[in-house]
């Protein structure tokens, strides 16, 4: 491992060195390391390039990091990664993906993350995409997270990607099952002429479904931003929308929600603002003693916090 | 010591220029408690914000301990040692209430107690809003209390609050009127307040009486209360006229 692999894992999945309990690293479309454990067994795909990833029920508090770096110009890669999760668990998943791009090559890693999530399990999932290196070369990443959970079962879903891809298109798709619970946060920016899509279905399938979704963004310089937040009530159930963005520079967001009831008992909300940071906001921090860079980077990070 | 010597302020509005602020000269000594009161549209804020820095006076100069801060932005002023508690405080979407306060306190991580006693001093309980964000959640009262707490942990000498009394309810008000007493028996540092409140106003040393652009009267508040009520009535026509029907 060397000082650029550390850089992109620290970035993407906090990690420093090895992690402990199960993981899987991939680096440059080859496996760089991998660990099982009693409950969690991780496994090659046999037909395509991929993993399937078990986890058995009643696994508690047992954390899996799957992450993805790509350090060479020039690679581009479509990966599918299959999650069972049993009955009964409660356990954390660490994704993410770090491009490290000094070439005149554009750098690719298209993810495609299943889960089946069982019955009363809850999972937290973070995905971190993040790039870097001064090459002409392009940083893309496409993700797309689908998600099947079970009667009972709740999923916290996490995704970042602040500074360095140069596009993303993204794709999240959630089925939520009687009683389960979503709760979808997603926090992008973009800056230089950067673009990125974001377009999630979340399906309320069954009665006592709920599902929110936080989206909070912000755009500089010439960047653009699209959102497509769609919430689908099947079933008596609860769902909420909310996206915030910040505009600077001469970027541009734009935002189509839907929200569809196909049963009377769906109560779905959705709330959405896209602004610039008000300026009474820079100068009440200006007369705490802050400069107005130092006020307007506070606003950010506290913004996507 | 704060000084104005001679700060007028106009804006040009549909191509005619505005006198907002007329020629004022002003002379605070330190550690003094004075409250500024008038009619609305009288002046009080763009005078206090014209302190701060926020609004640039089209003439006239402003001297903080013998340093000519015209010219000065509002960082450098409020390094200076100026605080401006807002009349409208801004919201913030993911500043928490302790975010605000350790920014106020000079960027340095505040203790939970801390924290706390600031919020206590203006009648909030502190554990349900340590750890809230500052944002449209908040009600009004809540956010100008807390607004005022951050001006409270800044280690400042000179304390602007404009109308700290707005939206407040009447057991977070007597809290407030108590942390003001307090601040006033240190005589450490030097309290501008704009008030219509006469609870707070008899707190006073001294009373400026603001009232188009101007200083009117300036005085202890035996002498100025009176005033003040005959102003009220006098000051339009109209009103006068409605009174002797
Ligand atoms: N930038 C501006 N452009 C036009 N008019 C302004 C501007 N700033 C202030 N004014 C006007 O100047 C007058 C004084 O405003 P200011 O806010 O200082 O009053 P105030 O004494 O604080 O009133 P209140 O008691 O209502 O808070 C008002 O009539 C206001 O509309
Ligand atoms: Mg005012």
């Amino acid at each position: 491992m060397n000082q650029i692999d550390e850089t992109l894992l620290a970035q993407i999945a906090d990690l420093h060195g090895t992690p402990e309990g199960a993981y899987n690293i991939r680096k440059d479309s080859a496996l760089a390391g991998r660990s099982n454990t009693k409950n969690i067994t991780i496994e090659t795909k046999a037909d395509q390039s991929g993993i399937d990833i078990h986890i058995r029920p009643d696994t508690k508090y047992e954390v899996v990091h799957i992450p993805v770096i790509i350090t060479q110009s020039g690679i581009e890669e479509l990966v599918y990664n299959d999650f069972f999760i049993g009955e009964n668990c409660d356990v954390s998943i660490i994704a993410g993906c770090g491009i490290h791009n000094d070439g005149h090559n554009r750098s690719q890693h298209d993810g495609i993350h299943t889960f089946h999530i069982g019955k009363n399990s809850h999972v937290r999932y973070s995905e971190k995409h993040y790039g870097q290196g001064n090459g002409g070369g392009e940083k893309i990443m496409n993700p797309q997270t689908i998600l099947y959970l079970e009667e009972g079962a709740s999923v916290q879903l996490d995704t970042v990607q602040i500074r360095g891809v140069d596009s993303t298109k993204r794709y999240t798709k959630v089925v939520v099952a009687k009683n389960g619970e979503a709760i979808l946060t997603e926090r992008l920016l973009t800056h230089g002429n950067q673009t990125a899509v974001s377009e999630m279905d979340v399906f309320l399938d069954g009665e006592g479904a709920s599902a929110r979704i936080i989206s909070r963004s912000v755009a500089q310089d010439h960047s653009e931003q699209t959102f497509y937040p769609r919430m689908i009530g099947n079933a008596p159930s609860f769902g909420h929308v909310q996206c915030d963005s910040i505009l600077m520079g001469d970027a541009k967001i734009r935002s189509i929600p839907a929200i569809t009831a196909n049963h009377t008992d769906a109560q779905l909300i959705h709330e959405a603002a896209i602004g610039r940071i008000a300026g009474d906001q820079i100068t009440k921090l200006m007369t705490l003693g802050l400069t107005a860079e130092e006020a307007e980077e506070r606003i950010l990070s506290g913004f996507l916090k | 010591m704060l000084k104005l010597e001679h700060v007028s302020y106009q804006v040009t509005e549909e191509g005619q220029a505005l006198s907002i602020l007329n020629d004022v000269s002003l002379t605070i000594e330190d550690n003094r408690f004075i409250v500024i009161t008038g009619p609305n549209g009288g002046g009080k804020t763009t005078l206090a914000k014209i302190i701060m820095g926020l609004v640039t006076p089209t003439s006239g100069s402003i001297f903080y301990n013998g340093t000519d801060i015209t010219h000065l932005g509002i960082t450098e002023r409020a390094k200076l040692g100026i605080s401006y508690g807002f009349q409208q405080p801004p919201r913030f979407k993911g500043l928490r209430v302790r975010d605000l306060l350790e920014l106020a306190a000079g960027n340095t991580k505040l203790p939970r107690e801390a924290c706390c006693q600031y919020l206590t001093r203006v009648g909030l309980c502190a554990d349900d809003y340590v750890d809230r964000e500052v944002d449209a959640s908040l009600s009004g009262g809540e956010v100008k209390r807390i607004e005022i707490a951050t001006i409270l942990a800044r280690q400042s000498g000179l304390l602007i609050f404009d109308e700290p009394e707005a939206g407040i309810d009447l057991w977070s008000f007597s809290r407030l009127i108590e942390t003001f007493q307090s601040i006033r028996q240190q005589r450490n540092v030097t309290l501008l307040i704009i008030s219509h409140q006469e609870r707070i106003i008899s707190l006073a040393d001294e009373i400026l009486l603001v009232a188009d652009g101007e200083i009117r009267h300036r005085g202890p508040k035996e002498e100025i209360f009176p005033l003040i009520m005959a102003d009220t009535v006098s000051g339009c026509c109209y009103m006068n006229e409605g009174a002797h029907k």
